[in-house]
């Protein structure tokens, strides 16, 4: 299911919330509004937390993470990193990095697999990155942006580009990420995908502004119509006995 | 390395949009920046919604000529380039948009309507250029220009008129002062000019115009105004007076080459200058000089009319004499240089010996053997008013004011001509010309124009503030000799002197001329008002 929200009249849903197959992040609103939107589609799954990184509600361009780790910039408060680290899941693990480009979740992109990283990160991050979330890396840029957090948005189901990558560059991503993908748009034709929209495995939620038409695609590319948590681990149980037998 | 460089920059990596889905619409389309549908992006904006889709432009029908706001009249055809720009100026919010292409549909000349079809185009979102063809319907209004209306407008609708006076009995002042009108094109407003007795009167629609025109007069000649407005119907229900305005301009009664004899009040206040001078110049102020001591000085308009006095002499009453010798002193000042000559009267020459030997400020100007002008005051007799106030008084028997040459007929010779203003003489003008001599008031007239022209010609001085064109019927066509090709074309100006040569009589060589430099070009016969014709008598009226 993929709902339409807005967080305090930004329809950047992106920017004030992160989310991931296992937990939930919203930013602290003046209004309850935004977070019972999550809590209403989640709360019966994942944890949907309250929290705030380095005092600021951009959290979802400053972290970033998957089902297995969560990656905190360096300006995030000790009390901040504590609060997080308590409310998620013990299998999640929370990492602060030392990176320059502190802005995580628009130079990182990631499914529980994979993850696209700003060309121009540290080495050292990038290993980090390998570690906390377990996933492979890759330097990547979209479009000929290099803000690769900001302008995709891939689960392990399917992916969201910039609408001006081209044909060749989705092939190449398609085989780096081995999901498949599509060029598109959220917010009545905004091409910054990442922050227009935020997705897991089974929800995706977008800015009010988001077209039927976009909904439909998102819909279409995250296999979003008839995914429920239940379903998943319906599909996961299947394909465990056939594994097995 | 080399090579591998080559490879990743020779080739240019192939990039092939990807198709998405308008986000409007959901229409299959090539990826663009703004990421719709070119139909829902026309849809979403409207470029052209700061541009008026009608407008009004306005036509005078008695010159066929549109207005060009905000007071320019222009003519243009139909369909003409010059229509295209005057319409699309009159477009306001063309400015925010990149003009592409512009044109006319065509209409009914008689539909009094105008269909520009303009191609514009616009930055709508980032990068994306939208381009989009409109119409626009502009309706002929009629307005008639303001020259269309001055014709039209009968000099009985005047409603503010200037009648400028000069209490003198020449026309010099008023000859010269049309001059400066016409060249700075101050009688424009005017609908009608009256010639009377004693000046002329200008006439006008409304007050404002005919204050512009006192301001200017105030600016070129040295005057006193006085106004009366006269009430001509009221309407107490709606609060509404209809007045005629009368502005009474009085020029100050003396003119340049007159010589006046200052009251004793002037006299000290001009440091003690005179008391008898001469008037060299007539602007704003008058410029004076003592001929006996080259003393000069400047009398500003106001303080002439607290002490006002009036000529001893003018220039009319002046007595030719022949200049028999010069004596230069050192004394100089500016262009004056004090000298004693020797003169005899022109008429005295041949019947009696009489010579006289007087000091004169015209030392540069005269050499033995030329004319010069002078008043005889032994012989004239004065107002005593004139002359009150002043104990000791000694009045010199003779004094000369401008040098001057033989009389003859230099119209024929003249290769420049002057722009007149068309007025009407009114009946008063006509009757004391008849009484005051036999002569008939137009050849009055042109006697007197003669004589401006020809003090044209030898004042240099004059001739700067107005504008002097070219003869068309002097100046022939030069004969085709570069046809011939005879080698050195001989210059035009040598060639008119030809010309002239041809149908002149003797030259006199030192006769000054207006040279060929100073002439402009461009003057049409036919311009209308400003014809070269002699004034039109006024139609009696009954």
């Amino acid at each position: 299911m993929a709902v339409r929200c807005q967080f305090e009249n930004s329809n950047e849903v992106g920017v004030f919330s992160a989310l991931t197959n296992s937990y939930c992040l919203v930013a602290v609103g003046a209004s309850e509004n935004f977070y019972s939107v999550f809590e209403a589609e989640l709360a019966d799954h994942i944890p949907v937390v309250h929290a705030s990184i380095a005092g600021t509600r951009i959290i979802g361009r400053l972290c970033v993470g998957n089902d297995k780790g969560l990656l905190l910039p360096n300006t995030t408060t000790d009390q901040e990193m504590q609060h997080i680290k308590n409310s998620l899941p013990d299998k999640v693990v929370v990492q602060r990095c030392e990176e320059r480009l502190s802005a995580l979740g628009n130079c990182i992109a990631t499914n529980d697999y994979v993850s696209l990283v700003h060309t121009d990160l540290d080495r050292e991050t990038e290993e980090i990155v390998a570690d906390v979330l377990g996933t492979e890396v890759f330097r990547q840029s979209i479009a000929g942006e290099v803000l690769v957090g900001s302008y995709c948005s891939f689960t392990n189901q399917g992916g969201l580009l910039h609408p001006m990558t081209s044909i060749e560059d989705q092939d190449e991503l398609s085989s780096l990420l081995q999901i498949p993908l599509v060029a598109g748009t959220v917010n009545r034709g905004s091409e910054v995908v990442g922050s227009g929209l935020m997705v897991n495995d089974w929800a995706a939620f977008c800015g009010m502004d988001t077209t039927s038409t976009e909904l439909q695609v998102i819909e279409t590319i995250f296999k979003l119509k008839d995914a429920q948590p239940s379903n998943l681990v319906a599909k996961i149980k299947g394909a465990l006995i056939d594994n097995l037998s | 390395m080399d090579s591998m460089d080559l490879d990743s920059s020779g080739v240019p990596p192939r990039r092939t949009l990807p198709t998405i889905l308008c986000c409007l619409c959901g229409v299959p389309i090539t990826a663009n920046p703004s990421n719709m549908c070119i139909n829902c992006i026309r849809g979403q904006v409207d470029i052209t919604e700061n541009i008026p889709k009608t407008s009004t432009i306005y036509y005078c029908k008695g010159c066929a000529r549109y207005l060009q706001p905000p007071k320019h009249w222009v003519a243009a055809e139909l369909e003409s380039k010059e229509l295209l720009a005057l319409c699309i100026k009159r477009l306001k919010g063309l400015n925010k948009v990149k003009l592409v292409d512009a044109g006319f549909r065509w209409t009914e000349p008689h539909s009094r309507r105008i269909q520009v079809r303009l191609l514009v185009q616009k930055e709508v979102f980032n990068n994306t250029i939208l381009q989009q063809e409109f119409f626009v319907e502009f309706i002929v209004e009629y307005q008639q220009c303001d020259m269309c209306k001055r014709d039209a407008a009968d000099i009985d609708e005047w409603q503010a008129v200037v009648q400028v006076r000069q209490k003198v009995v020449h026309k010099r002042t008023f000859l010269f002062l049309e001059q400066l009108i016409i060249k700075h094109g101050a009688h424009e407003d005017t609908v009608g000019i009256k010639a009377h007795p004693d000046g002329l009167d200008f006439y006008f629609l409304h007050r404002s115009h005919a204050m512009r025109f006192v301001s200017f007069l105030n600016h070129v000649v040295p005057i006193r105004t006085k106004q009366a407005d006269h009430l001509v119907s009221h309407d107490t229900n709606s609060n509404t007076y209809r007045y005629k305005y009368t502005f009474s301009v009085e020029i100050l009664p003396l003119c340049k080459d007159d010589v006046a004899c200052l009251p004793p009040k002037v006299h000290v206040l001009l440091g003690g200058i005179g008391p008898l001078v001469l008037i060299t110049k007539v602007s704003t102020s008058l410029s004076l000089i003592d001929p006996f001591t080259l003393q000069t000085a400047e009398l500003a308009a106001p303080v002439y009319w607290k002490y006002p006095f009036q000529a001893l002499m003018s220039f009319k009453q002046g007595t030719e004499f022949a200049v028999l010798d010069v004596e230069k002193s050192r004394e100089r000042k500016g262009k004056w240089c004090l000298a004693d000559v020797t003169v005899a009267r022109s008429i005295d020459y041949g019947k009696n010996d009489s010579q006289h030997y007087i000091s004169t400020h015209l030392g540069n100007f005269l050499n033995p053997g030329d004319l010069a002008l002078g008043y005889d005051l032994g012989n004239a007799v004065f107002n005593e008013s004139l002359l009150a106030g002043h104990k000791r008084l000694q009045l010199p028997d003779f004094l000369l004011f401008k040098k001057t040459y033989s009389k003859k007929n230099r119209s024929k010779r003249r290769m420049w001509r002057l722009k007149r203003l068309n007025m009407e003489l009114d009946d008063a003008v006509v009757e004391t010309a008849y009484r005051k001599s036999n002569l008939d008031p137009i050849a009055r007239m042109a006697a007197e124009q003669e004589e401006f022209l020809q003090d044209l010609e030898q004042d240099q001085d004059l001739r700067t503030n107005i504008n002097i064109y070219r003869d068309p019927t002097k100046f022939k066509p030069i004969p085709s000799q570069m046809d011939v090709d005879q080698g050195n074309p001989v210059p035009a100006a040598t060639q008119n002197r030809q010309v002239v040569a041809e149908d002149g009589d003797e030259d006199d060589e030192d006769y000054p001329e207006v040279p060929i430099e100073e002439l402009l070009e461009g003057l049409n016969i036919e311009d209308g008002p400003d014809d070269f014709s002699a004034p039109s008598r006024a139609q009696p009226s009954s």
